[in-house]
């Protein structure tokens, strides 16, 4: 009994970064369960000759400075619908704030400011109304943050427009149960959508938060880490869920894991202190890097 | 949070190493802490004490002289006791008073303690907010009623005040006691509120930004459902402060131990009207004021105290469920 021992563990909102995983060398697949996937659906696997969809974001130049510290310097990288972009980097390298700035979730921090273009669909993010720019792409955050209503009603908020007369129940039902199908959440919820949506495990909750991001069809999902706060198995699902959706939207999804960026990703940037140092697809990033910082990284040498 | 992680801290020089304590009880102690042992001991206790003298006595004396009747029959002018009525009135006048204090103060704080956590610039404006309620809530609440008074003897508030017939107006009313009772509760809901707010994880707020969503849609439909309990239980603790007030009733109610409607229109003239509550009850009935009643103001003491240690009762049982709900954390 010490006055220590009133010390709790830091909250792990505040921690940008949680410890990540030994990196492999080769591919390494988790041991995961399987999914009871339907008859006749085609295993999950990364299409290797992948033909990426049309370009649906654009950064040229991207600066992000907090105050006076500069965290993203000159980022310029396409974002293309139906593929999966990972951002890797060690702690603290602007991964998350580049993420953020996609959605213009950064103005919500007083001292942030940007410089350099962000386009959706070649039109500049501030030209877009902020409410339906981030209907368009779509953020999927690291703790999962249901809100503490109903399943239903998690779903039914992110589908309400604002200043609309606010549909009913009838209306909502088949949109909130299609992206329930879609993040893979319905069947296992047995038709109760009214429960609690804090009562859902861990990875349960993510997936709600997916199908919440999702729920309004976006162009692009940004996923911040979205399994760091899971187990393996969740974690595994989740994977799937990224592999699957990569069909209708563009993926951005920053992780520390590099095992993860390897399974889930066609296309990896490498970021250093802010800098883009490498961008290129998963298997030139991981087996042949240009870059010594690069090759460190994936390596395990520092990080 | 990054400034803290980049330095690790130097090695520590080896702690000098003590003799351990064999047994840590009082016997191995020294005198100074086996006396401060004592004395909190002591003051624990006493605290305990005076509490049930309290309780005690009241009870005694109140149960005493406390009969349904007097819960139930008005005050009557008399002489003797047994012509002297009951207690309806003011029991009805701290209700009234009470919801008025608490159904002006809870927007008003509330609003203000959403503004200061969510918005809170200029920062130099959130800080005067602050240090304007802290002010409220310092001070003396005799000082709050002459305040009350001179305000409210204007002009301007003769439609909301007891009145002469000549047109003077003493701007004694249900009204204008609610209205100063309401600052007495307001920085207790604003405070509850604040702390509600602010305790509720940043992750809450992005979700739904990021889903699109307004601040003011965010506020109303996920941050202000999660404080409820947090108002409600500031919403008590005022409660328990206004029904306890005597100086606002005594300077701002009247000194009417009826409630004394003013005017004709229903329910308005009630509200313009004067009144007692049970602390002016009290006061007026102890040997300190005019009435020299002890036993009814025993009576009604005892009244008042249980209705003040049920609302206490209510704020711990508000408590101690809100430490059991999930935020989501």
């Amino acid at each position: 009994m010490s006055m220590y021992d009133e010390v709790g563990p830091a909250d792990p909102f505040l921690e940008d970064d949680v410890p990540s995983l030994p990196p492999p060398r080769r591919r390494v697949r988790v041991d995961r369960t399987p999914l009871p996937v339907e008859p006749g659906a085609a295993p999950f696997a990364r299409v290797r000759d992948r033909s990426s969809g049309p370009e649906r974001m654009r950064l040229e130049g991207l600066t992000v400075n907090y105050a006076e510290a500069r965290v993203v310097k000159g980022v310029s990288l396409s974002i293309h619908q139906g593929e999966v972009l990972a951002l890797i980097g060690p702690s603290g390298c602007g991964k998350t704030t580049l993420l953020r700035t996609l959605n213009r979730l950064t103005e919500a921090t007083a001292t942030a400011s940007r410089g350099g273009r962000v386009l959706l669909d070649d039109q500049e993010v501030e030209q877009i109304e902020v409410t339906a720019l981030r209907r368009r792409v779509a953020m999927v955050f690291q703790q999962p943050n249901p809100f503490p209503m109903s399943i239903f009603d998690n779903i039914a908020y992110a589908i309400r427009v604002q200043n609309r007369k606010r549909p009913g129940r009838r209306e909502l039902e088949p949109a909130v149960v299609d992206a329930l199908r879609r993040a893979g959440l319905y069947d296992e919820l047995g038709g109760d959508l009214d429960r609690p949506a804090l009562r859902l495990s861990g990875g349960q909750q993510q997936r709600l938060c997916i199908a919440r991001a999702i729920a309004t069809r976006p162009e692009v999902l940004l996923m911040d880490e979205p399994c760091s706060a899971l187990d393996p198995k969740s974690t595994a699902v989740i994977e799937e869920l990224i592999g699957e959706l990569r069909r209708e939207l563009a993926v951005v999804i920053v992780t520390h894991n590099l095992a993860q960026a390897h399974r889930v990703a066609d296309r990896v940037a490498f970021m250093y202190l802010g800098d883009l140092v490498e961008l290129g697809d998963v298997d030139q990033v991981f087996e042949a890097p240009q870059a010594q910082r690069t090759r460190d990284y994936v390596a395990g040498a520092f990080g | 949070m990054a400034t803290q992680l980049t330095r690790a801290p130097a090695v520590l020089a080896p702690a000098p190493q003590r003799p351990r304590p064999r047994g840590d009880t009082v016997g191995n102690w020294r005198w100074s802490q086996r006396l401060a042992f004592g004395a909190c001991w002591a003051a624990g206790i006493a605290l305990c004490v005076v509490a049930i003298a309290i309780v005690g006595y009241m009870a005694v004396r109140g149960l005493q002289y406390l009969r349904p009747d007097i819960l139930f029959s008005r005050p009557e002018p008399g002489l003797a006791q047994s012509e002297t009525g009951g207690i309806l009135d003011p029991i009805l006048g701290t209700i009234l008073l009470t919801l008025i204090g608490i159904v002006i103060a809870t927007p008003i704080a509330v609003a203000t303690a959403v503004w200061l956590v969510e918005y809170g610039r200029p920062a130099a404006l959130a800080r005067l907010v602050e240090s304007g309620i802290e002010v409220v809530a310092g001070t003396p609440d005799i000082v709050l009623a002459i305040f009350g008074l001179a305000v409210f003897q204007l002009h301007l508030f003769a439609p909301i005040s007891f009145t002469a017939s000549g047109g003077g107006v003493f701007g004694r009313s249900f009204i204008a006691a609610g209205a100063m009772m309401s600052l007495i509760a307001l920085p207790l809901v604003f405070a509850a509120t604040r702390e509600g707010l602010a305790s509720l994880p940043a992750r809450l707020r992005e979700g739904s930004w990021a889903l699109g969503k307004t601040k003011i849609c965010t506020i109303r439909t996920v941050l202000l459902p999660q404080v409820r309990r947090n108002i409600a239980t500031g919403v008590a603790l005022g409660t328990g402060r206004i029904v306890g007030d005597t100086a606002i009733v005594v300077v701002l109610l009247g000194a009417s131990l009826r409630i004394d409607p003013q005017g004709n229109v229903p329910g308005l003239s009630v509200l313009r009207g004067t009144g007692s509550t049970l602390t002016s009850y009290v006061y007026a009935n102890s040997p300190a004021g005019e009435g020299n009643a002890p036993q009814k103001a025993y009576a009604a003491a005892f009244v008042l105290l249980v209705i003040v240690l049920l609302i206490n009762g209510a704020v711990d049982l508000l408590g101690r469920r809100s430490s059991h709900v999930e935020l989501g954390v």
